[in-house]
C-alpha cells in the first residue's frame, strides 16, 4: 500500500448490494469502512468477510486480466477490480447489482452460459483445414486483415458490452457485441476456412443486422475495444456475400 | 426471414439513405431559394409543370423514401411490438407500395397537372 493510500481517511459508507436469485430479490444496505481509492471489489469482499458470509459474487485475478468480477456499479457495467470507489460514487450513493441481460444465479453472480452459447452460435471458433498445413501461414502484421483482427482480438469475454447493449435487452436472441466481435476477428483470419458458414451464422435479425450502432459496447468496454466497428464490418461482408448469392 | 434477405434489406436501406441524403439537400435548398423571391404557389407550379428534370428528381426521391422508410418501420415494429413473421413482411411491403403510389401521384400532380 502506498503512502498516499495510507493517509487517505477511512469513513463509514452505506453500500447497497443486490441480494436474491433468479426468482427475484432486493437491495440490502451495509455500512462499510471505505477509502476513495479502494476498489468496488474490495468493498464487496469486505461485506462477505465481515458482515455476511452468504454474499455470492465472482472474481479471480483481481488485477483486470480475467474479467470475472464484472458487475453493475451505479447503473454501469464495470470490472469491479479496476473501479475505484472515489471515481464512481464520490461521496454519493453506491449501488452494486449483477450484470444486466443475464440470469442471476445468486446475489451478484450471473449465469454466463447464454453469453458464451452465443459465441458458439456465431461460429466464434477457429476453423482450420482438416489436414496439417503444408506450410506455416505467413500473416503480415501490417496487412489490412491482420490490422482489423488486431483491433478486436484483446476481448477477454467479461460480458460488460453484453450487459451495456440496448439491443440485447430488446431482442434476447441477439448474439451481442462480444460474440460478433469474435466472429469479426475470425473473419479476418486468413487461415480460417469458415467464411461463408460464419457469415450465415451472424447475418439476420439475431445477428449483426440487429445492431443499431449505438456504441454502448465501445463506450463501456474496459479494454477500449469497439465491437460496433467489427459488427459494421460483418454487415459489409454479409452484403457482399448476399449479392454473390453465397449466403 | 433468411440472413441473405436481411443482408439485402440492410444494403437497400443504406443505398436509399445515400440517395435520400442528396435528395433532401437539393429539396431543402430549392425550398429556401424558391421562397426567398416571394414566389406564389401558382408561380412554382408554372416552373415545375412539364419539367422532366423535376419529375425525374422527385420520382427518384419518392422511390428512395418508399424503400428506406418501410425497412426502418419493420425494425421498429419488431423491437417495440415483438411483431414478426409473414404478416410483418407483407405489411412492410404494403407500406412501401403505398408510399410509392402516394408519392408518385403527388409528383404527377405537380409536374403534369
Amino acid at each position: 500500500m502506498t503512502q498516499a493510500q495510507d493517509s487517505e481517511p477511512e469513513s463509514l459508507r452505506t453500500v447497497q448490494v443486490w441480494r436474491g436469485d433468479a426468482t427475484g430479490g432486493a437491495f440490502a444496505e451495509y455500512r462499510v469502512p471505505a477509502r476513495p481509492r479502494q476498489t468496488i471489489l474490495d468493498l464487496v469482499t469486505w461485506i462477505q468477510r465481515h458482515i455476511d458470509p452468504g454474499l455470492s459474487y465472482r472474481y479471480a485475478c483481481r488485477v483486470g486480466m480475467c474479467g470475472t468480477c464484472a458487475m453493475t456499479v451505479n447503473g454501469r457495467p464495470r470490472w469491479t477490480c479496476r473501479t475505484l470507489l472515489g471515481t464512481v460514487a464520490g461521496e454519493g450513493t453506491l449501488r452494486i447489482a449483477p450484470l444486466a441481460h443475464l440470469p442471476v444465479i445468486k446475489d451478484l453472480a450471473c449465469d454466463m452460459a447464454a453469453f458464451f452459447d452465443k459465441w458458439r452460435r456465431a461460429e466464434g471458433r477457429f476453423h482450420g483445414i482438416d489436414s496439417v498445413e503444408p506450410e506455416i501461414a505467413v500473416v503480415s502484421p501490417s496487412s489490412p486483415e491482420r490490422q482489423a483482427a488486431d483491433a478486436g482480438i484483446e476481448c477477454i469475454g467479461c460480458g460488460v458490452c453484453y450487459a451495456a447493449c440496448d439491443v440485447v435487452g430488446w431482442n434476447p436472441e441477439y448474439l451481442g457485441p462480444a460474440a460478433l466481435n469474435r466472429a469479426w476477428t475470425l473473419a479476418n483470419d486468413v487461415r480460417d476456412r469458415a467464411g461463408v458458414a460464419r457469415l450465415k451464422a451472424v447475418a439476420g435479425d439475431a445477428g449483426c443486422h440487429a445492431c443499431h450502432s449505438h456504441q454502448s459496447c465501445a463506450d463501456h468496454c474496459p479494454k477500449h475495444l469497439n465491437p460496433t466497428r467489427g459488427i459494421a464490418g460483418l454487415k459489409r461482408l454479409a452484403a457482399r456475400a448476399a449479392l454473390k448469392g453465397e449466403i | 426471414m433468411t440472413g441473405r434477405a436481411e443482408a439485402l434489406l440492410w444494403l437497400a436501406q443504406r443505398a436509399s439513405a445515400a440517395v435520400l441524403g442528396f435528395c433532401v439537400l437539393v429539396h431543402l435548398a430549392t425550398i429556401v431559394l424558391a421562397v426567398q423571391g416571394g414566389l406564389s404557389a401558382a408561380e412554382i407550379l408554372a416552373r415545375t409543370q412539364a419539367s422532366l428534370a423535376w419529375a425525374a428528381f422527385y420520382a427518384v426521391f419518392v422511390l428512395a423514401v418508399a424503400v428506406h422508410a418501410p425497412i426502418g418501420l419493420r425494425t421498429i415494429a419488431r423491437e417495440w411490438l415483438g411483431w414478426r413473421g409473414r404478416s410483418l413482411e407483407l405489411t412492410t411491403l404494403a407500406a412501401g407500395i403505398a408510399l410509392a403510389i402516394l408519392g408518385w401521384r403527388a409528383v404527377a400532380g405537380v409536374v403534369l397537372g
